[in-house]
């Protein structure tokens, strides 16, 4: 038998077990139902908190340079000695790189990241001082360090404030980390929770099939045969289950955003919650279709060896 | 084809259903397998399918010394041997057709052949037309035809039947008895463990005895059945 017979061969296999292990599914709606009602559940509660902990990261991003120290010039100071100092404080070894904002650039930059542009246009003159951006050599970003470079910055004549905008930046992180580890923890539990689902519906449904098992085992069916059609049960529970969670974090999601938005709103911003997204789900289905298959092989390995013949 | 060198089999220390049986069957032969209940009919016909592994002994079936076979290769074994059992063990679910055809998928076949050798295989047991009956739908004789027929879809080199005519009145015992025939007269080499004495009396072939697990009477193989032997596996 020729290579692209068996590869033949053995997609036939596999299309027959397929299209059997769904129509059985189908034949039974109510159970299949209920099965992938708790699966859905069971993964839409880790993954809509796993979204909405992305929607809180993203929320933080773009103050997420790491340590960062501005100092913001004396108005007296004239941006040629601005600009003379930033490149005298670049060749500071402990820096890595200074920005020159100078106070146009930081009125504009100031109106896009907080969206109060309407405000701003009614002011009639600049009230920002210019401010060199000091990024500290990757090396110095201990905190000690960063002190000790904050405090010789501070000293400088034309620098009216110096700040090192960290403390709270790793506050934040510090929660978002414990919360992310919880979010882990919650999803590894619901996914042994889904696993075991799986594994016992797979159970059940070997248990009602047994003589069936037996009759296919005397005609000369091999163990990956018998194994075939419900590793395909057990991979449509996960993906059908996960296709269900999809659905229940999008609705959530959407619910919660109608609030967000106007909460969002009321500081002049844009911002809007994020949802699960195309490829969020595509991994949620991976996810399903991954403990289907693994709680279907556990049971039916289980059986077969119970049922050696 | 059968070859059963001093084969014993003990279940327990108290129950021995077989003890040092030796017997041959020549390819092409057909022969029945009588004996009471209890006697090791059905235990040697399990051994010779490898539904089980005697205790001790060598059983050599089709060139294939059963003691060699890995547990993973047991499937391929049975797919060249033809069960049939007093309960024809068919799946409820599935149609008359679905059912024969279960051997060829398990097998692998593409669509067409399927439906071919199924087709095939159907009118050979007379029931061409009930393919798409499910198996409650069938008397009992019929139901067991259809057994014979997913037993033979495959082609076998050997068929194995344990009381097949067990359930069933004389004369549709008498029918399925013919039916073997006929696929011996095509090659295949049959043994059918049976305790209607009258029945295969009638048949002219070769009747091996067993009592209490031991070999009673081999039986004698008569002589138009060794001319008549022709290529393996010829049938449908």
């Amino acid at each position: 038998m020729s290579l692209s017979d068996r590869w033949h061969k053995l997609l036939e296999r596999h299309a027959h077990a397929s299209v059997s292990s769904l129509g059985r599914l189908w034949r039974t709606p109510f159970a299949t139902m209920l099965t992938l009602l708790v699966i859905g559940v069971a993964l839409a509660l880790p993954a809509c908190l796993y979204v909405l902990l992305g929607n809180v990261q993203s929320f933080g991003q773009g103050w997420d340079k790491g340590a960062q120290i501005s100092l913001f010039l004396k108005v007296s100071v004239s941006q040629a000695t601005a600009q003379d100092l930033a490149s005298q404080l670049k060749q500071r070894d402990d820096v890595a790189n200074v920005t020159y904002i100078s106070p146009q650039d930081g009125l504009k930059k100031f109106q896009a990241q907080t969206g109060i542009g309407d405000i701003v246009e009614d002011l009639h003159s600049n009230p920002l001082p210019a401010v060199l951006e000091v990024q500290p050599t990757l090396s110095v970003q201990t905190p000690k360090s960063i002190e000790a470079l904050l405090t010789d910055l501070k000293r400088l004549p034309q620098v009216d404030i110096a700040e090192l905008d960290m403390q709270w930046l790793k506050r934040l992180y510090t929660i978002i980390e414990v919360i992310r580890r919880g979010v882990w923890a919650l999803a590894a539990l619901l996914g042994l929770a889904v696993l075991l689902v799986i594994g016992n519906t797979i159970r059940l449904s070997t248990q009602n099939r047994r003589q069936e098992i037996e009759i296919i085992k005397l005609i000369g069916a091999t163990n990956s045969f018998i194994r075939r059609p419900f590793l395909y049960s057990g991979m449509y529970y996960g993906l059908f289950g996960a296709i269900i969670a999809w659905i229940l974090v999008s609705i959530t999601i959407s619910w919660l955003n109608v609030p967000v938005v106007q909460l969002a709103k009321l500081y002049s911003s844009q911002f809007s919650l994020h949802g699960l997204g195309f490829l969020g789900g595509v991994k949620l289905a991976c996810v399903g279709i991954v403990l289907g298959f693994f709680g279907s092989w556990f049971s039916v390995n289980r059986h077969l060896r119970a049922n050696e013949l | 084809m059968i070859d059963f060198d001093n084969v014993s089999m003990r279940y327990d220390p108290n129950h021995t259903a077989l003890s040092n049986l030796t017997f041959h069957m020549a390819k092409g032969e057909m022969a029945f397998l009588t004996g009471h209940s209890g006697a090791g009919k059905s235990t040697l016909l399990k051994l010779a399918a490898l539904l089980e592994r005697p205790t001790n002994g060598k059983i050599v079936v089709n060139g294939c010394n059963y003691k060699r076979v890995s547990r993973r290769k047991i499937p391929y074994i049975r797919r060249n041997i033809g069960l049939i059992f007093q309960n024809p063990h068919l799946l409820p679910e599935l149609t008359v057709f679905d059912n024969v055809a279960l051997p060829l998928v398990i097998h692998g076949f593409s669509h067409q052949e399927i439906q071919k050798r199924v087709r095939a295989a159907l009118d050979k047991v007379s029931l061409g037309n009930k393919e798409r009956c499910y198996p409650k739908g069938l008397s009992g004789g019929e139901q067991q035809r259809v057994g014979i027929a997913r037993a033979v879809v495959n082609r076998p080199a050997l068929l194995l039947a344990d009381e097949p005519t067990g359930n069933l009145d004389p004369d549709l015992s008498a029918e399925i008895m013919n039916l073997f025939q006929e696929f011996n007269e095509v090659g295949v080499t049959v043994l059918v463990a049976s305790h209607d004495l009258p029945l295969i009396a009638s048949m002219r072939h070769r009747i091996i005895t067993l009592k209490q697990g031991r070999l009673f009477d081999a039986g004698a193989q008569l002589q138009w059945q060794a001319n008549h032997v022709q290529e393996e596996g010829v049938l449908v």
